[in-house]
């Protein structure tokens, strides 16, 4: 191509721009072109028989798990659930790679990881319930509340980490975020602050297929998810999110990295998500069953199942073994979500701020006043019918 | 002009004319010092003291872990400071504008206001968001929002601002020392407003929550709070020449609100005003106002008037002078309260 020379121009020397080097080489950050897989390939030899008999029983837990919850629904017993069915090996992986002073910080499809992680199985329910907003307290077991609004926890796992570097502790934050949730603004700020900063965080995206019924392509033109990291100068890993032994790895070797000082790192699991999006959902608008079935001949729980009985650390009297501590947590969850929830109202008052304002007194004597009311004649209509 | 003031130990020192922006960035740096957890973020808080220099030199004595450049994103800030306060530390963030204040809302009404309430109790978030706001300072358009009206209607907040050098000193301390989100609203146009004040021996500062009467009278009570107050003690004094007393009250804190002086007040002049410069449909005004009526009603001799910025998007600056409610309307008000037929 020849340009038009203006004139004077042979004066000029052509120089690069001056301010211009590159800050970070792209090339190790970015994310293999297949997802990361272990079981069923030679890279399953390296991995403790312990820690996969582990995963299997934890996944089959977890499978029961979503299946009484979403029972809970059918029965009134719970407003809502988003099951995470075909999703176990996120979730558990997620849970079992954190140390204790950790912090896990999920979103509301992460029942189970906070589950997994120690949290009582009724508590993380409250939620969805509806009796409280969060059930726990989050300090206790290092689980931030779970997050509804898309993506907004992720600035506050970057936060935490930052906060606990900065007063030496050896904390790692996962933060866990949906397909739909990288759409989101906080999630792409979360991401650069936690590069800037080297913030010891691990992103960790469960690609499902769909945020509620959009797929995929109509949520992003990247690559892949696991691409968008090397924009905000951090590694990008590709999963197979159904395989426990390999999700675990990789987010292991995140977790180590982010503790070592060396900084985030994005992790993209590919998944699916077998159920609706929560129980109120109808998948079949947006989705064939040809696709669904595929997905069921990659299930998280039989691939790992596979793997444990073609090498010999699990048969028949073991699967049976895990199913049945399922069963008994199943039915200790069932049980105790069949009793009604103690509600205070005067508690709408208690927590907002640490001292109730005036205006706030005033209100909550008005409802002790109507409260009361309703007891005093509950008790004389109750006279009256005898 | 120098003044003598007695610090809290029984010295005397000389009190020197002081700005309001002075006096920020010294309680800043006051609390920074007594109170290792606290740290300051925000856009440009480092090297360049922040754009009004509130954060200057606070980079320099505490380092850049304490008081930080942040990437530009203010929900990725306020964010950032919800994990901070959530692992114990006291972060104040500033927003460089009012209106650049909008990106974080999500994170300040899904999160920061909310969070104590969703953990029962458990996790509260001690933040402090500085905001400067309000016009007056011929700023092009999106830096002189008034937007108190948003944050006053979310529960959770407290939202608080200052009308004097004293009280900004003072409340900014309170305001970190906080265990409750607080939305420190710095009216900028009273960032060069000067006052003798000694850093040495502020001005005691009542906890977050309380009104004062700035200037007592018996006719009517003119009720203001930050960029206002100045507006209103120049009305008060003009007034006199009308033969009208005018108490001036200045809420210092919007949330909570202090109804006690307030109605106190009003009981004892009959007469009310609500002054400020957002826009009047669906701001501050019409809940004071709502307020007296519904406590001193019995006592008002006349309707509760408003003046407030008219109800238009900040105009450019050339034309702000049309907008802010001055000295004139609101002598005007003070005289639609049917003054005569009481007189
Ligand atoms: C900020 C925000 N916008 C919209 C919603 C409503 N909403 C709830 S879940 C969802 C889809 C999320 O999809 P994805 O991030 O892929 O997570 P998944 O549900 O698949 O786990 C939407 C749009 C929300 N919770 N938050």
């Amino acid at each position: 191509m020849t340009v038009q020379e203006l004139p004077g121009a042979a004066a000029y020397r052509p120089t690069p721009p001056p301010a211009w080097k590159p800050i970070t080489d792209p090339a190790p950050l970015l994310p293999d072109p297949e997802p990361y897989r272990v079981l069923g390939t030679d890279a399953v030899a390296d991995v403790d028989p312990e820690l996969l008999l582990r995963l299997h029983a934890e996944l089959v837990r977890g499978r029961r798990y979503n299946a009484q919850a979403t029972a809970l629904t059918k029965q009134g017993r719970l407003a809502v659930y988003p099951s995470s069915t075909g999703q176990e090996a996120c979730e558990i992986a997620a849970a079992l790679v954190l140390e204790e002073r950790d912090w896990l910080f999920p979103s509301y499809r992460d029942t189970l990881a906070a589950v997994a992680r120690g949290l009582d199985p009724v508590e993380a329910l409250t939620l969805l319930r509806g009796d409280r907003h969060t059930g726990y307290d989050p300090r206790e077991h290092r689980i931030a509340p779970l997050c509804t609004p898309l993506a907004t926890q992720l600035p506050h796992a970057v936060g935490l980490a930052h906060a606990a570097r900065l007063k030496g502790d050896d904390v790692v934050a996962l933060a866990m975020v949906g397909d739909g949730g990288t759409s989101e603004g906080d999630f792409h700020e979360a991401l650069n602050f936690a590069a800037v900063w080297k913030a010891p965080v691990v992103f960790f995206v469960q690609n499902n297929g769909f945020a509620i019924s959009v797929p995929l392509a109509k949520q992003t033109a990247a690559p892949s998810l696991a691409h968008k990291a090397v924009g905000y100068g951090m590694p990008g890993r590709l999963v197979d999110g159904n395989d426990a032994a390999a999700v675990h790895q990789v987010l292991s070797e995140a977790v180590a990295r982010a503790r070592r000082g060396e900084g985030p790192t994005l992790v993209e699991a590919v998944t699916y998500r077998m159920e609706a999006h929560t129980n109120a959902d109808d998948a079949t608008r947006y989705r064939v069953d040809s696709e669904v079935e595929a997905w069921k001949a990659h299930d998280p729980v039989r691939l790992l199942e596979h793997e444990l009985t073609g090498r010999g650390l699990l048969d028949d009297e073991g699967i049976a073994q895990a199913k049945e501590a399922a069963e008994h947590m199943a039915a200790a969850l069932r049980d105790r979500m069949n009793a009604d929830p103690e509600l205070t109202p005067m508690d709408l008052f208690t927590h907002v701020y640490a001292e109730q304002t005036s205006q706030l007194r005033e209100q909550a004597a008005g409802l002790r006043a109507e409260l009361d009311a309703e007891q005093d004649h509950d008790e004389h209509g109750a006279e009256a019918g005898r | 002009m120098t003044t003598a003031a007695v610090t809290a130990d029984g010295r005397r020192t000389k009190a020197k004319p002081a700005t309001m922006a002075q006096a920020l960035g010294r309680a800043l740096r006051d609390s920074m010092a007594e109170d290792p957890t606290v740290h300051v973020l925000g856009e440009d808080v480092g090297t360049l003291g922040g754009v009004f220099r509130i954060t200057d030199g606070l980079a320099k004595e505490f380092g850049d872990d304490r008081c930080t450049d942040t990437p530009l994103a203010e929900a990725g800030i306020l964010g950032a400071a919800v994990g901070m306060a959530m692992y114990g530390l006291r972060p104040v963030v500033e927003m460089q504008f009012d209106a650049f204040a909008y990106p974080a809302f999500e994170q300040l009404m899904s999160h920061v206001a909310k969070m104590r309430n969703r953990t029962g109790g458990a996790m509260p978030l001690p933040i402090t968001v500085r905001v400067p706001y309000g016009g007056g300072i011929g700023g092009v358009e999106h830096h002189s929002d008034s937007s108190e009206a948003y944050y006053m209607a979310t529960p959770g907040l407290h939202v608080v601002t200052p009308a004097t050098v004293e009280d900004a000193y003072g409340l900014l301390r309170e305001s970190i020392a906080s265990d409750d989100p607080v939305i420190f609203l710095e009216p900028k146009r009273l960032y060069w407003s000067k006052a003798d004040w000694s850093p040495e021996a502020p001005a005691p500062v009542e906890p977050i929550g309380k009104a004062v009467v700035r200037r007592s009278g018996r006719g009517a009570t003119l009720i203001t709070y930050g960029p206002s107050l100045p507006v209103c003690m120049e009305a008060a004094e003009a007034a006199v020449a009308e033969g009208w007393d005018l108490e001036v009250v200045d809420l210092r804190s919007l949330v909570p609100f202090d109804d006690e002086t307030v109605a106190a007040s009003v009981r004892r002049t009959g007469r009310a005003v609500v002054v400020h410069e957002s826009p009047g449909f669906g701001g501050p005004g019409g809940e004071i106002a709502a307020r007296i009526t519904e406590r001193c009603f019995h006592h008002l001799e006349a309707p509760v008037l408003r003046v407030a910025g008219f109800d238009i998007p900040y105009p450019p600056p050339m034309l702000e002078r049309h907008h802010l409610p001055g000295v004139d309307r609101v002598l005007d008000a003070v005289a639609r309260l049917q003054w005569e037929a009481d007189s």
